[in-house]
């Protein structure tokens, strides 16, 4: 991202620029840790989707797909309002940087 | 035609509300400033106006929904007073810094505790910092006059920042004075239309407004804010001077009253200038050079100007209605001096005085002893150019049982 000079700025901080998530991606504010989502446990009841506060849970037809982590921002919510409460969970929270 | 009226401060207020005739009014009532409210109510209900008025469950709430209409693009005014401004307190910053030109007449009054209803200036002073434009009225007609300027000023292109429009509780909230009322189509004509800079209805120009700025751009979105307030100094002086080309009464930064030779004065701001300009013109009587300097902008505080108004003085009183606890004299104190202090051969010597808080008198005999005590002061400091002046400066309180 390119910081702006004050004459590139508008009046009264107003964005003019309708839809800058499509660039801006929001994911990057993560702090080290994500959702991991497994479609072989998963109920499919859509809660984590309701739930989802940055709309980031990809879903295919009448199932769950995944997590955009473009725009997920590692809250947790998904995981906590899972009602899939014995293992195998079909979402956890993992480490940023470990692919499982 | 003009007409004279006899108005109160607050009717005042709500004439020129009517004749400028907002798009929406938004508030929540407080003593001393209900009755603003209350006839613009009446208006309403008598069909002379269409605004919009919304009663608010509370002045935090009445502000924020100006913004809203505001942010809407419409012309919007609100009226409060004492704890109703402080409780505006945090929606007055972003107000400002989504530069929404929106119009408030604040009845100057005391703030709690102990509770009162009465005058003093320690209301607006608490919003000095808040980023709108201040002027103070000193009577019914500069109510009138400030509140129509005041939405020119606030709308104009160049400066989009609100404009709050003091003036003493009861004093001249409540008092009855004859003023000029112009004609509803002259003062339309002059106010114009509100032109918005932007709006959240403009379906076709989808906006953002109030979005997160981290430490990337808030400081250049800060200091963009300051020019709408750089650009009141030129606009609040063109606006003046062009109402009084049409109406006949000039405004711009301030009002001296026999300043020209005189070697002491007095400066404060609002409904005391009268008394003031009073005691004045009997000290002349006596042979005294004493003289007025009446401030009507606060902020953007006219220190260029001040400083070459000020600066043939021997000494200056800066009256202050309101105290800021810990510092050295009150908020306007603290600005002349400040103001002053460029001056490159001598500098008048300035005193701080806090009078009249929770409405308590000030009278001739008051002034009279101020004049006097300064005069004396600035006889014992001599005027000699580097001279270290030992000399109290601690403030002095007016009428006060001590």
């Amino acid at each position: 991202m390119n910081p702006k000079k004050r004459d590139e700025l508008g009046i009264g901080g107003i964005n003019k620029e309708a839809g800058s998530a499509l660039k801006n991606f929001t994911g990057s504010s993560r702090k080290g840790e994500k959702p991991q989502f497994y479609q072989d446990t998963c109920i499919n009841c859509f809660f984590c989707w309701v739930f989802c506060p940055e709309n980031a849970i990809i879903i295919d037809g009448e199932k769950i797909a995944g997590i955009n982590y473009d725009y997920c921002k590692g809250c947790g919510i998904c995981v906590n309002e899972c009602p899939v409460k014995h293992e195998p969970l079909p979402l956890i929270m993992v480490e940023e940087n470990i692919e499982v | 035609m003009a007409v004279m009226k006899v108005l109160s401060g607050n009717s005042a207020a709500a004439e020129a509300v009517r004749q400028v005739h907002p798009d929406v009014v938004a508030a929540y009532p407080i003593t001393p400033s209900t009755p603003i409210i209350e006839k613009i109510a009446g208006f309403i209900a008598d069909g002379q106006i269409d605004t919009e008025l919304i009663n608010a469950e509370s002045d935090h709430s009445a502000v924020s929904a100006c913004i809203g209409a505001s942010a809407a693009g419409g012309r919007v005014f609100t009226a409060t007073a004492s704890q109703g401004l402080a409780m505006m307190h945090e929606i007055l910053f972003i107000a400002s810094s989504l530069r929404l030109p929106i119009v408030a007449a604040v009845a100057n009054r005391a703030l709690s505790a102990p509770i009162t209803i009465h005058a003093d200036h320690s209301d607006s002073m608490a919003q000095r910092d808040c980023g709108w434009v201040q002027l103070f009225s000193e009577n019914s007609q500069e109510v009138y006059d400030n509140i129509i300027q005041a939405f020119k000023i606030a709308e104009h292109p160049d400066v989009k920042t609100p404009v709050l429009v003091g003036m003493d509780g009861f004093i001249t909230s409540h008092a009855m004075a004859n003023m000029l009322l112009e004609e509803t189509a002259d003062i339309a004509e002059f106010a114009g239309k509100c032109i918005p800079a932007y709006s959240l209805l403009d379906n076709e120009n989808p906006i953002t407004v109030g979005s997160i700025d981290i430490s990337d751009h808030y400081f250049e979105h800060k200091i963009n804010q300051l020019q709408g307030m750089k650009n009141a100094r030129r606009i609040i002086k063109e606006v003046g001077k062009e109402f009084g080309d049409r109406f006949g009464r000039y405004y711009g930064n301030y009002e001296s009253y026999k300043l020209d030779d005189a070697e002491f004065a007095v400066v404060l701001m609002s409904s005391s200038a009268g008394t003031a300009k009073e005691s004045v013109d009997e000290l002349r009587s006596k042979g005294e050079k004493v003289g007025l300097l009446k401030l009507r902008v606060f902020r953007p505080f006219p220190y260029r100007e001040l400083k070459e108004r000020l600066s043939h003085l021997k000494s200056i009183a800066v009256l202050d209605r309101a105290v800021s606890p810990g510092s050295h004299g009150g908020p306007l104190f603290s600005e002349i001096r400040s103001s002053l202090y460029d001056l490159e051969n001598r500098r008048p010597l300035v005193f701080p005085y806090i009078y009249g808080l929770g409405g308590r008198d000030i009278a001739m005999n008051h002034f009279r002893d101020v004049f006097m005590e300064i005069k004396e002061k600035s006889a014992k400091a001599g005027e000699k150019v580097g001279e270290k002046v030992e000399i109290d400066t601690e403030a002095a309180f007016i009428n006060l049982r001590d």
